[in-house]
Order: structure tokens, then sequence, then C-alpha cells
């Protein structure tokens, strides 16, 4: 887990750069001193190397401008009034008064509340399952790590039309399965409009969700799994320990770092989510499938209302930070196991 | 590094149990792990399985969907003469790939670098910016983002072409790269630069002719990360390309080859194995590169 460790030892870097520079671990110090005491005193202001502003510069500038600059112009639309391309009012606070009171953007918050909390949950059980699988199996090892990874790196969009396919009405395979295929024919289920009914559109958005970040999870999770040492196992063997109890006592309180970021990584993007559910079903049907990026779509691009579009997209951005500030800690709270 | 903590992966022998009982254990793990591998192929198996079936196959509710009777190109013959799969889509997509990765490695060697090894005021707070940024999600900022490529268009043609992508896919890639190359750079030893140092390579040189070198897994670990996300990505794609000859694959096929009520069922699906394809093939051969990406840090 590199990007724990860089993490922490970024952390670290922090700590040790407030209280003297020339005592930071990381920093080349071999700093000829050539410079006149006008760079001295920059120098001393604004550390030992000043290059490395030049460094940072070109990620700077893009950074600010299609990132932080388009954030607040966001924010902007979302105080504003008018079309694109148009000038724009400020209309304070009415954007966001018009969707509170907005019963499909009400509905867009409880979807995304189902389908991330749903797949998000799905997701982190079966994926430590495939994890301490994958663990366990010692032959085959690419083939096995190789191709449950696939949903993950395959492009999103075009696997969901192959879901989209075995979800549809009338080409269901899951359908015709359950009306020629035995035993499955005797229950006398279906046919049922997979992406036709509110709240079974829903459940195949979130279950496909769930089959795209499950590698993600497990992957990880091995990668923790395989940093536990092995030593602790074999100590707990001496004493007698069951399958079990290792597992509750050892191997879960020692993954429970990993669990968190792994968890607080998924959820926000399973809550930015837009290609599964604009391919499967573009928020229908009655807007049962809606997420904030579909719905925030919807109004700014297909409906033109930059402004209200803007505001739905914004409305994410609490949830996201809180999820932020709870990741940051968790990073820094990390085991000493070299994850 | 990632793959180091993976090689480490030795299951826990006990020495007290019987052969049957490890034979029995194997089997278990084998045996609830092919639910698993079918579970994440199914898709794709249904898609190459339609791909090579005739519409009249397709079409034939009494046969089964699961399998196909005979093979035919027919689909993918339509994908290369009447849509714009391979020479647009295809070639834009790539181009676009290409250039946007390759303008974010390099951005984020050079960012990675000063975080992982400079001391200078203000780069802790960079850092916790890099953090933050590459946490935002596309689905806030593709609304103000039409707005900054509509500004820009005034100086260079970027609107409505895929030039407006290679500009603002480095979005989500600089912020990723950055994250991701940091660690890799500060695995390599600082004794080795301040060797060159003394030496008198200057700073550029030494990242370019030392810590490069050394960290080049890092950096093929970055572009393959930096052109998957770029070939996958959606929905500024979607949003900012109206012109069907810059569309990028995904989008052409999403928007494009579904018309209406009428669904060319084996048309889509061959242009689902063939936008798939090329990067299923670059993780087939570099898979452990993807696996230390994957857990360096969560991909949008």
């Amino acid at each position: 887990m590199a990007a724990l460790r860089n993490a922490q030892a970024y952390i670290g870097s922090i700590k040790g750069y407030g209280m003297a520079i020339s005592e930071a671990p990381n920093s080349i110090l071999l700093d000829v001193s050539t410079a006149e005491p006008i760079g001295r005193r920059w120098r001393r202001a604004l550390g030992p190397d000043l290059d490395g502003y030049g460094f940072v510069l070109p990620a700077v500038i893009i950074m600010t401008a299609l990132i932080v600059y388009p954030f607040f112009l966001a924010l902007w639309f979302s105080l504003s009034d008018g079309m694109i391309g148009e000038t724009r009012h400020w209309i304070g606070l009415k954007n966001f008064a018009y969707i509170l009171q907005d019963h499909i953007f009400l509905q867009t918050i409880r979807n995304t509340i189902i389908f991330a909390v749903s797949s998000v949950i799905l997701k982190s059980v079966f994926g430590l399952a495939l994890a301490l699988l994958l663990q366990r199996a010692t032959r085959w090892k690419r083939f096995f790590r190789g191709s449950v990874l696939i949903p993950f790196v395959a492009p999103t969009a075009l696997t969901t039309l192959g879901w989209w396919l075995i979800f549809d009405p009338t080409y269901s395979h899951i359908n015709w399965a359950l009306k020629h295929i035995w035993p499955l024919n005797l229950l006398g289920l279906g046919p049922y409009q997979w992406l036709g009914q509110e709240y079974l559109a829903l459940a195949v958005c979130a279950f496909v969700n769930f089959w795209r970040g499950l590698p993600f999870f497990a992957v990880t999770i091995f990668a923790g799994l395989v940093a536990i040492p092995a030593q602790i196992y074999e100590a707990a063997e001496t004493d007698g320990a069951s399958a079990w109890r290792k597992f509750w006592h050892i191997t879960l309180p020692l993954l429970r770092p990993v669990l968190a970021v792994v968890t607080l990584f998924s959820t926000i993007f399973t809550l930015g989510d837009f290609n599964i559910v604009y391919v499967l079903t573009r928020g229908g049907p009655m807007n049962s499938t809606h997420l904030f990026a579909t719905y925030s779509f919807t109004e700014g691009i297909l409906n033109h209302d930059i402004g209200l579009g803007a505001a739905i997209a914004l409305f994410l951005f609490p949830l996201l930070f809180v999820i932020v500030i709870l990741q940051l800690r968790m990073v820094r709270k990390e085991t000493s196991y070299g994850l | 590094m990632a793959s180091s903590t993976v090689a480490v992966g030795v299951p826990v022998q006990v020495k007290t149990k019987t052969p049957t009982w490890r034979i029995r254990q194997s089997v278990v793990t084998y045996v609830s792990l092919i639910p698993y591998v079918a579970f994440a192929l199914f898709p794709l198996y249904i898609t190459l399985v339609t791909s090579v079936k005739t519409k009249q196959e397709i079409n034939n509710p009494n046969l089964s969907p699961f399998w196909a009777l005979g093979l035919t190109t027919e689909n993918y013959k339509y994908l290369a003469q009447y849509t714009h799969f391979f020479d647009h889509w295809m070639i834009n997509t790539l181009l676009v790939s290409v250039l946007a990765t390759g303008i974010s490695v390099v951005i984020g060697i050079l960012a990675a670098y000063a975080l992982a090894r400079l001391r200078f005021r203000g780069v802790e707070a960079f850092g916790v910016a890099v953090f933050v940024t590459y946490l935002v999600p596309t689905s806030l900022l593709f609304l103000p983002l039409i707005n900054v490529i509509n500004f820009l268009d005034k100086f260079l043609h970027i609107r409505d072409t895929y030039w407006s992508l290679v500009i603002t896919y480095p979005t989500f890639l600089i912020p990723f790269v950055t994250w991701l190359l940091m660690g890799y750079f500060r695995t390599v030893p600082v004794e080795v630069e301040e060797c060159a140092y003394l030496d008198g390579c200057g700073r550029l040189r030494t990242l370019l002719t030392i810590v490069l070198p050394m960290a080049l897994p890092g950096v093929i670990c970055a572009i393959l990360f930096g052109f998957t996300l770029c070939w996958n990505e959606f929905l500024y794609s979607l949003v900012f390309i109206q012109d069907e000859l810059h569309k990028t694959l995904s989008v052409g096929v999403v928007t494009e080859l579904i018309r209406g009520d009428i669904y060319f069922w084996g048309a889509l699906m061959a242009a689902c194995i063939m936008g798939s394809l090329p990067i299923i093939v670059l993780y087939a051969f570099f898979m452990d590169y993807y696996v230390s990406g994957l857990t360096a840090g969560a991909i949008k």
C-alpha cells in the first residue's frame, strides 16, 4: 500500500518541516552557498530548495485553472441565474431553495444513499471474502487475480452495455434462464422488467456498481492481508487458536485501517458515479435511479439550467468534504505493519 | 512499494495439519473462487457471444442467449463499414489518451519529485491540495469546465473537438499521477542523489538520470493507469463533444450506436468487445503494474 505509506511519511515530513527546515530528513542539503545575502534571506523565509517552486508550477497552474477556478465557477453558477453563454444574475440561494423542495431532487438524495450504502456494503463483504480466498489460492495465482480484476480495468460504459443486454426486458438472459433452464423454470418466476420497475432498476444499478467495484476492494484488502506478519498467526496457533478466532482477533483488527481507507475511497467514487446509471436507465423509470451526477447532467445539460445543475452537483460537496476529513485522519492513524 | 509487500504473501503453513486436511482446504478454496471468476467474466462472455451472432439468432427467443450456434463477423464488418468506430473514435481515443497521459505524467513527475524531496514553504499545503483535488469527482466539474473550454476557444479552436479532452483530462490525471509517483520517489535512497550532486549534476539532471531510472516501475505504472483512465473516461467526453467525428470510443458507442427503439445489439456488443480489447490486452501484459497501482491509492 504505497499510498498509505506515502501519506504517513508525508504527514511525518510536515511535522518535521515545522520544527527545522535544515533538519528535515529527506531534504538534500548540499546547498552550495554562492547566493547573495538577499537570496539567503529568501532562502531562510521560503526554505532551502527554492527551485521546488519551479517544479510544482506547471501542476499548480493546471490545477488552479482546471480544478480550483472551475470549482468556484460552479459555486457562482449555483448562486446565479441564466443560460449557458448568457450574462448571469445573482439570485442568492434560490437554486438551493428550489431543489430542496423539488421532489425529484429529494428522491435523488434517497436513491444515492440506497445506491451507495448497498453497493459499498456488498463490495466490502464480498471483497473481504474474495481477498481471503485469493490469499489461500497458491496455484494459478495470476489467472485468478487477473480475471477477477478485469471489471475494474475494462471501460465501464462499455461493460455496462453488456449488463444492459443481460437485463433488457426482451433480451434478458436472466428472464430467459428463469423460463428455460431447469431447475430455475420450476420456480415459475419472471419475466421481470429489470430496468422498468422503480426499486428493481435501482437495485440493478447498485448491483452493476458492485460488480465493477468488487476487484478494487479485493485486491487492496489482499495487499493488506499479505502485509500481516506470519509470526502473529504462528503464535496464535501455538496457543491453539481456531481459524475463526484468528480471523476475528488478528486479521480483522489488523485490517481495520485498510478497510477504512478502501471503504472511504469507494464511497467517494460511488457517490459521484455517473456512467452506470446513464447507460442503464438515464435516471428512469420515474426518476427512481437518478444520482447526483445524472440529475445534475439532466438539469444542467439537457434542460440547459446550468445554475440548477451546479447546485445539484455541489450538494455532494459537504458529504465528500466530511469523508475526505475522515480519510485524512484514518491515514494518520495507520498501524505500523508496513502497509 | 506495493509489489514488494505482495511478494510476502506466503500463506501460513501449519505443520501439524495432515495432507488430507490440506487437500480438502485447497479444494474448498478453488471451488469457492470459481463463482467469483464466473461473475467477473459473465458480462464480457455474454458480450462476446452476442457479438458473433447473426441478427436472426439474436432475435429468436427460442434460442439460448448463453451461447452461439455459429460464428459470424457481420457485426464487426458493420462496425467498420457503417460507423466511425475504427476510423475516428478509436483513433481519437488513442490520440487523446496518449497526449493527456504524456502531459500529465511529465507534470506529475516534476510535482511528485518536489513533494518527495524538496523543502520549501508551501510544499505541505501543495501536498494536501493534491490529495483533495484527486478526490474531487468529475461530476462536480463538468458544468463549469464548459465555460473554461469556451473561454480557451477564443484563442485556440478546441470547442467540440477532442482537443478539449486533451486539456481537461489532466484534471483527474495530474493529482493521481503525482500522488502515485511521490511514493515511488521516496523509495530512491537520498544518498545516491547526493553523490550525483557532488559530481555536479543539476537538480533536473539528477531527476532525469538518477531518480527516474530507479523509480521506473512507478513511472510505468503511472503511464498505464493514466492511459486506462483516459481510455475509459465517459462524462467529459459526453458533455464536451457533439461532433460525431470527434467523439471517443465509449461515448461514440453509447450515443451513436443506440438509435431509438431498434437496438443493434450485435454491432453494439462487437463495439464493446473492440473498445475493451486494447485495455484488456495491455492489462494482460502489465498486470503486476496494475495491481500495484490499484493498491497505491484509489482510482476514479
